[in-house]
C-alpha cells in the first residue's frame, strides 16, 4: 500500500509521518514536493502538520494553491482517502476540499498539549475500525485550530454525519468542540491533533492504541478494495 | 496607466469574537483608564499598488483577486476596499 507525504516549504510534521508509516505500519510511504504532480498508483494521501509558508496571511491558503493540491483534488474527487493533520487540514479547508475554516485560538496562543478525543463518525477510511463514542487520547499543538462554520452549516455537518472527531471538552472554542471533520462522501477527512505523534509508546504514556487505528482503519479500508 | 493603492481591509464578520481586539481594549486601553472607548475590532491591512484606467477599475481588480485566490477566507470575514490615487 503506498501513501504518499505532501510537502510544502515550512511542513514540519512530514518526517513524523513517514516515520510512523514506514517504521511502526510497514507501508510503502512516499515524499511529494508541493510542486510534484502526483502518480496515478497511490493508494492514499496525508497532508502533514507544520507551517506552510510561515503561515502568512492565514495558515494553509498559500499552500492551498499549489499544483500538488489540483492533482489532490482530482484524487479526492475519485474518492481515494485523503487525511490532513493541524497544517494539512488547515490546508484542506482552505483548498476547499473541506468545508469551514480554522481560526486563530481564543488564547490567541500556542497550545501544545493532550486532549481526549470522541469518535462521531466511522464511516470514514481513517475511523472505520473505531467503536461509535471511542475515546483517543492525543496531542494537540496549534495557533490556529479553533474550527468555525456558521450555524446552518453546522446543521449541516451533523446532517450529513460529517463531525468525525470531538474534544471532551471545550479547548479552544472550536463550534461544536470539534476537532476533525470530513467531506460529504467521507473519504477526506481533516482533523487538528496529531496521530502521528501518539502511535508509540515511547511518545504516549497514555494509550497508544486508539491512535493507531487511525493508520489501522486506512489500511483495512485500501485492503478490502483490492 | 496611473498608480493607484487599494487598500484591502480583512476582519472579522460582525458578530464573531475577536480575541486580539477584545484583549487591546479590555488589558490596554482601559485599564489606561480610557473609559470612553467602547469597542475595538483588530483587521489585517493589505496595500496593493496597481496601475489602472481609473480608481474604480483599480478596486475592482484588486477586489477579483481578493475573491479569486482567497485573499480573505469569506466564511470568517469581512473585507472592505479603499482607494488612492498615488
Amino acid at each position: 500500500m503506498r501513501v504518499g507525504v505532501i510537502v510544502f516549504p515550512g511542513s514540519n510534521c512530514d518526517r513524523d509521518m513517514y516515520h510512523v508509516l514506514r517504521d511502526v505500519f510497514k507501508l510503502d510511504a512516499r515524499y511529494f514536493w508541493h510542486e510534484d504532480r502526483l502518480p496515478k498508483n497511490l493508494d492514499a494521501i496525508i497532508l502533514p502538520g507544520g507551517f506552510s509558508y510561515g503561515d502568512r496571511l492565514r495558515a494553509g491558503v498559500i499552500a492551498a494553491h499549489s499544483p500538488v493540491i489540483a492533482d489532490v483534488k482530482k484524487m479526492a474527487d475519485r474518492g481515494m482517502p485523503v487525511l490532513g493533520v493541524c497544517n494539512g487540514f488547515q490546508i484542506l479547508v482552505e483548498a476547499q476540499l473541506l468545508p469551514g475554516v480554522l481560526l486563530k485560538n481564543t488564547s490567541l496562543n500556542f497550545m501544545c498539549r493532550w486532549t481526549e478525543l470522541t469518535v462521531e463518525n466511522n464511516r470514514t477510511p481513517f475511523t472505520a475500525q473505531f467503536k461509535i463514542g471511542q475515546k483517543i487520547p492525543i496531542p494537540i499543538a496549534n495557533g490556529e485550530g479553533r474550527y468555525y462554520v456558521d450555524k446552518p452549516t453546522l446543521e449541516t455537518l451533523k446532517k450529513n454525519n460529517q463531525i468525525v472527531f470531538r474534544y471532551g471538552q471545550n479547548i479552544n472554542d472550536s463550534v461544536f468542540d470539534i476537532a476533525g471533520i470530513c467531506n460529504k462522501d467521507g473519504n477526506v477527512v481533516g482533523m487538528m491533533p496529531h496521530p502521528e505523534r501518539a502511535v508509540e509508546a515511547e511518545v504516549n504514556p497514555q494509550d497508544p492504541k486508539p491512535s493507531s487505528l487511525i493508520f489501522e482503519s486506512l489500511i483495512a479500508t485500501v485492503g478490502a478494495k483490492r | 496607466m496611473p498608480l493607484f493603492e487599494v487598500q484591502v481591509i480583512i476582519e472579522n464578520k460582525p458578530g464573531m469574537s475577536d480575541p486580539e481586539g477584545q484583549t487591546i481594549l479590555n488589558d490596554l486601553v482601559l485599564k489606561g483608564d480610557h473609559r470612553d472607548v467602547k469597542k475595538i475590532r483588530s483587521a489585517k491591512m493589505l496595500r496593493f499598488q496597481v496601475n489602472a484606467k481609473t480608481a474604480k477599475s483599480a478596486e475592482l481588480s484588486v477586489k477579483k483577486i481578493c475573491d479569486d485566490l482567497r485573499i480573505y477566507n469569506p466564511i470568517a470575514s469581512k473585507v472592505t476596499f479603499a482607494v488612492d490615487p498615488r
